[in-house]
């Protein structure tokens, strides 16, 4: 069933059917994949979605030039593997590879500085498509952007393929800390606030009301053991995505078991220790001061 | 109006998925939500949800977090349920195009179909009668399974518009394809709610 043959009496791609996709994975683990192999290791190991791309982004760091959307023959092996939702990376502002994913039937669109960008003024007008889409943020001003433009989920960026928490660690505070602090402001300061953020006050008024954002918000971008999971989740994420961390691991399938559970029971060190135990080894990693101005694919988004 | 009763204690089962929804319906209709996590979290329960989230995840966390027979056995010993999408596949005793081995608790005599509707561009949101309730429901379909056999005993609570039935009741076991959490209409929360004894 297409949008073409749907009943009448029914509507799809509105903002309550894509946000509310998003707020199926909550308490899961999103896991790059990049052939049927791995999918079918996340699936089992019971990840909730999986991101079909052609390289994690610790080999896109190695390798260098333009990365890009990957080729829909690998996103359709990995779609007929697995039963799970299925993602996909476009460039920032790269609206045909996002019209592309849609067409292949990913189930959601990450717009993702990962890739590298398109367009370095604007990003997708998200709102003209069916597919809901997910983007990074390391601020509150660039996720309100985001989900004014349509983004129905964001993820804080951390920087990917690193293995270093820390980046994702800073971002989630600092979104987090950001809501925080609206949720005490007068009407006043809340219109301050807007402009500051450059985000729509209507946006920024919903968000205060709630007291979190009004998508999900997973962490994302160097998040590699259980520990880290769980403390994404302490720190107040609804979910995390696993780049590079897993199938740059010593024993994947024993590692993508152990951040599911970590992050299902996040507040129970018991198990976290039980899940931590035997992992073989972590990815190497890169600390993340380590890299230059012109390594960090946190800063790509505007 | 019957004599005033302590408000039931429903426990949602908390491993992954929409839980905070679910718990914000059932407040709305004057139960108690109790995240359930571990075996203990079931003694004193009028009943339990099972939400909306992705069921072979929340099957594999029933496995390992030990929780899988300790429900299948309070189910099977009345405790009542209700399951929203991911939540009616485990409800169900038939998955038909599951992963092999995905556990589910059973209690429906029921074939359901996951993600029958396609993937995530095809779900939608519809206006469907729901027997029990004078106003029709809005109900969100997102990668929505439906049931393609029933059992005998089965009710049939609403049916989507291609005709498949996506609100069943067997018993004390309520479910819908469909996500009413998510809309703020607690209608079918109450419905089942009400159920308790």
């Amino acid at each position: 069933m297409s949008a073409d043959n749907a009943p009448a009496s029914t509507v799809q791609g509105t903002d309550r059917v894509k946000r509310g996709m998003a707020e199926m994975l909550k308490g899961g683990v999103i896991m790059d994949v990049v052939t049927p192999e791995q999918a079918r290791i996340a699936e089992d190991a019971g990840a909730v979605a999986v991101m079909a791309l052609e390289r994690v982004p610790a080999d896109i760091r190695r390798d260098g030039g333009v990365a890009r959307m990957s080729d829909p023959d690998m996103i359709d092996g990995i779609q007929a593997e697995v039963s799970i939702p299925v993602m996909a990376k476009a460039r920032i502002g790269h609206f045909v590879e996002a019209q592309v994913l849609q067409a292949i039937g990913v189930d959601y669109v990450d717009e993702s500085e990962v890739l590298t960008p398109a367009d370095y003024a604007h990003h997708i007008d998200k709102r003209r498509f069916t597919v809901p889409f997910v983007c990074g943020a390391t601020n509150l001003g660039e996720a309100l952007r985001r989900i004014s433009e349509g983004a129905a989920m964001i993820r804080s960026k951390g920087e990917a393929g690193t293995g270093d928490v820390s980046q994702a660690t800073t971002h989630i505070r600092t979104i987090l800390g950001e809501i925080k602090r609206l949720t005490v402001m007068d009407e006043t300061e809340l219109y301050e606030a807007a402009k500051l953020m450059s985000a729509p006050i209507d946006l920024v008024r919903e968000t205060a009301e709630l007291g979190r954002l009004p998508v999900v918000l997973f962490t994302a971008g160097g998040v590699a053991t259980p520990a880290d999971a769980a403390m994404m989740m302490q720190l107040g994420a609804d979910g995390v995505f696993i780049g590079s961390g897993i199938f740059k691991s010593g024993d994947p399938a024993q590692r993508a078991r152990a951040c599911v559970e970590a992050t299902a029971s996040f507040q129970d060190a018991e198990r976290i220790a039980k899940v931590s135990r035997g992992l073989g080894e972590a990815m190497v990693g890169i600390a993340a001061d380590k890299l230059g101005a012109g390594d960090l694919l946190a800063t790509r988004g505007w | 109006m019957t004599a005033p009763r302590a408000a039931r204690r429903v426990g949602v089962l908390a491993l992954q998925g929409d839980v905070r929804e679910h718990s914000a319906a059932l407040t709305q209709v004057g139960a108690v939500p109790v995240p359930v996590r571990r075996e203990q979290d079931l003694a004193g329960l009028d009943g339990i949800v099972v939400p909306g989230g992705e069921s072979t995840t929340i099957g594999r966390l029933l496995t390992v977090f030990d929780l899988l027979e300790p429900l299948r056995e309070a189910l099977r010993g009345g405790l009542p349920a209700y399951g929203s999408c991911a939540g009616m596949i485990l409800l169900a005793d038939e998955v038909v195009d599951g992963t092999p081995g995905q556990p589910t608790l059973g209690g429906l005599d029921v074939s359901v179909r996951r993600n029958a509707f396609g993937r995530q561009v095809d779900s939608f949101e519809a206006e469907l009668d729901l027997v029990g309730l004078p106003e029709p429901v809005h109900a969100v379909f997102i990668r929505a399974p439906w049931i393609e056999r029933l059992g005998e005993g089965v009710q049939v609570l609403a049916r989507e518009p291609g005709g498949h039935p996506v609100a069943i009741r067997q018993g004390a076991l309520l479910a819908t394809s469909f996500h009413p959490e998510l809309t703020g209409d607690a209608r079918v929360h109450e419905l089942f709610v009400k159920g308790l004894h």
